[in-house]
């Protein structure tokens, strides 16, 4: 569905990315875990066409999109939940999401996914005329995944969704990460600092160090590793 | 009593006007942090395509109204098309150099725009006609408040309304404010910033030219240097009202055309000046950020 093949991402002229490979199969939940500096956020990125690749091929559903502006990237599909969660501080909650559908014409399902989202998310809900930025750190993580969900995407690009959250949020970020995943066969693809976490949702994982992919694996396989367990899993 | 009335009126429409500037400079700030330098010249091409529109027209023998509704929106469609190139010839290609770099050429332009004005027209004032008719209710009160001053008034609140629902309620409105708050999360969720970006440069600089052809018909002359000294007033009231804020610079604008209104009334009119800026160092001082402006971080 996804798939990076030698990508060089720079910062003007600091390399990043060294010939990173990645591939993602439809339905599943693939995680990318690695060190704070790692490379991990400017993957996305580079995913997502904010950040440019010098050489190498992105593609989607078979087509090649690293060329592609950001906004018509989100129009194939590819939805993402950037790291700090960068909700639009000054428009309302419902305006956030709106803005999570911005590309979509069809209103009637607009309507309907956004009362999907207060299901999901109650507590939206009650704070949806309350600017986005009088938010908890946690309602702007639940935000910020409904305003992804609100495109419809078929690949949700997630960025440290646990990140500076009490762990009953997460428990709970993570259980609708699964669920939108098995409902909405929507393929997620997770970067964690929390590897255990991240590897117990995921089917397979990747490990960046340095820009590079230095191991991939079944979640299973990499929870059991010697070297993710000393490295990441701190045991 | 009737001469403050007077006062108050004559503020608020010179206020309105500057409003219409004003609008354009913080809109743009908002939305990519430069300061349109040229933007006063926007302006000023607008009131010089309605004087040629103007004097064609009459000549083709318009009646009144339509040669100032053709003129008018002929400057808003001209200067909308200076605006939209400008953008794009000479800040768009320093989208992602240091701040400094469009600055200067923001500079480079405005200087461009009145010497090219210059050359294709003259340096000398223009007569401008008065495009405005008297209306006959108006006679009674015509020591306090003249026909211009009405339309004036009715014009910018109507273009200021539209501006506020354009702004709140529509899709583009929407996408101007989520990319003046965070661009790269509106690109994330599938906003064509570029496309944004050209139309805040056409609605200000449609407001603008609208705000030159008022201007121009009351005041009764115009030449290339206009936008110059009406671009730092409106300049003036932006950063009064705070920078970046859209009810900020029709605040700051009406402040400050109240202020000259006082200043030229009670004191004199050389000292309109000194009473603008002194009230913006004022202002300054004690809400750095402006009236309403929110104090902005350092974006990284
Ligand atoms: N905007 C930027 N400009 C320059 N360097 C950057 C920028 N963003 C990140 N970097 C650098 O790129 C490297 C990878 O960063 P990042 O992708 O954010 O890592 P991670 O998300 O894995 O923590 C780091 O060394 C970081 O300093
Ligand atoms: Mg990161």
């Amino acid at each position: 569905m996804l798939r990076l093949r030698n990508i060089n991402s720079f910062y003007g002229n600091i390399q990043v990315l060294k010939n990173v490979n990645i591939e993602i199969s439809r339905g599943e939940i693939i995680t990318l875990i690695g060190a704070n500096g790692a490379g991990k956020t400017t993957t996305l990125m580079t995913i997502s066409g904010l950040v440019p690749s010098r050489s190498g091929e992105i593609t989607y559903m078979g087509k090649t999109i690293h060329n592609m502006r950001p906004d018509r990237i989100v129009s194939l599909g590819i939805s993402q939940v950037p790291e700090g969660r960068k909700i639009f501080p000054y428009l309302t909650v419902l305006e956030n999401l709106d803005m999570g559908a911005f590309l979509r014409t069809d209103k009637k399902n607009i309507k309907k996914d956004m009362e999907y989202i207060f299901d999901l998310f109650p507590i939206l809900s009650q704070r949806k005329n309350q600017f986005g930025g009088t938010l908890s750190g946690g309602e702007q993580q639940m935000l910020a995944i409904s305003r992804a969900i609100m495109a419809r995407p078929t690949l949700l690009l997630l960025d440290e969704p646990s990140l500076g959250l009490a762990p009953l949020i997460v428990r709970q970020i993570f259980e609708i990460i699964k669920k939108i995943n098995i409902e909405n066969q929507t393929t997620v693809f997770l970067v964690e600092q929390n590897a255990n976490l991240a590897l117990k949702a995921a089917h397979r994982g990747y490990v960046m160090e340095n820009g590079r992919i230095t191991l991939s694996d079944s979640a299973e396989n990499l929870l059991s590793n010697e070297n993710v367990r000393k490295a990441y899993l701190g045991l | 009593m009737e001469y403050f009335l007077e006062l108050i009126l004559g503020g608020l429409t010179r206020g309105s006007i500057y409003a219409l500037i004003a609008l354009g400079y913080t809109m743009v700030y908002g939305i990519i942090e430069l300061i349109n330098f040229a933007h006063g010249e926007i302006y000023m091409i607008g009131a010089f395509t309605a004087l040629i529109f103007t004097s064609v027209l009459t000549l083709l023998g318009f009646n009144e109204i339509a040669v100032i509704v053709l003129a008018s929106l002929a400057a808003v469609i001209y200067s909308s098309a200076y605006g939209y190139t400008v953008e794009k010839i000479a800040y768009k290609p320093l989208r992602h150099a240091s701040r400094l770099s469009p600055l200067i050429g923001a500079i480079g332009m405005s200087i461009f725009l009145q010497n090219y004005v210059l050359l294709a027209q003259t340096s000398d004032f223009l007569p401008f006609p008065n495009l405005i008719p008297e209306f006959e209710f108006i006679k009674p009160y015509r020591h306090i408040i003249s026909s211009a001053e009405i339309v004036i008034l009715i014009t910018t609140s109507t273009a200021m309304i539209l501006l506020t629902f354009l702004i709140k309620f529509t899709r583009t409105g929407k996408a101007m404010r989520a990319t003046a708050q965070d661009r790269n999360m509106a690109m994330l969720v599938g906003v064509n910033v570029n496309r944004v970006i050209s139309i805040t440069f056409v609605i200000g600089s449609a407001l603008a030219a609208l705000g030159g052809v008022l201007i121009a018909s009351h005041v009764g002359q115009i030449n290339f240097y206009i936008g110059f000294v009406a671009g730092i007033k409106a300049f003036t009231a932006a950063v009064l009202g705070g920078i970046g804020s859209i009810p900020g610079a029709v605040l700051g604008a009406l402040v400050l055309g109240l202020t000259e209104s006082f200043a030229t009334g009670y004191v004199s009119s050389d000292y309109e000046d000194v009473f603008a800026f002194g009230l913006l160092v004022l202002i300054l001082i004690f809400k750095p950020a402006g009236i309403l402006g929110r104090v902005r971080h350092q974006k990284i």
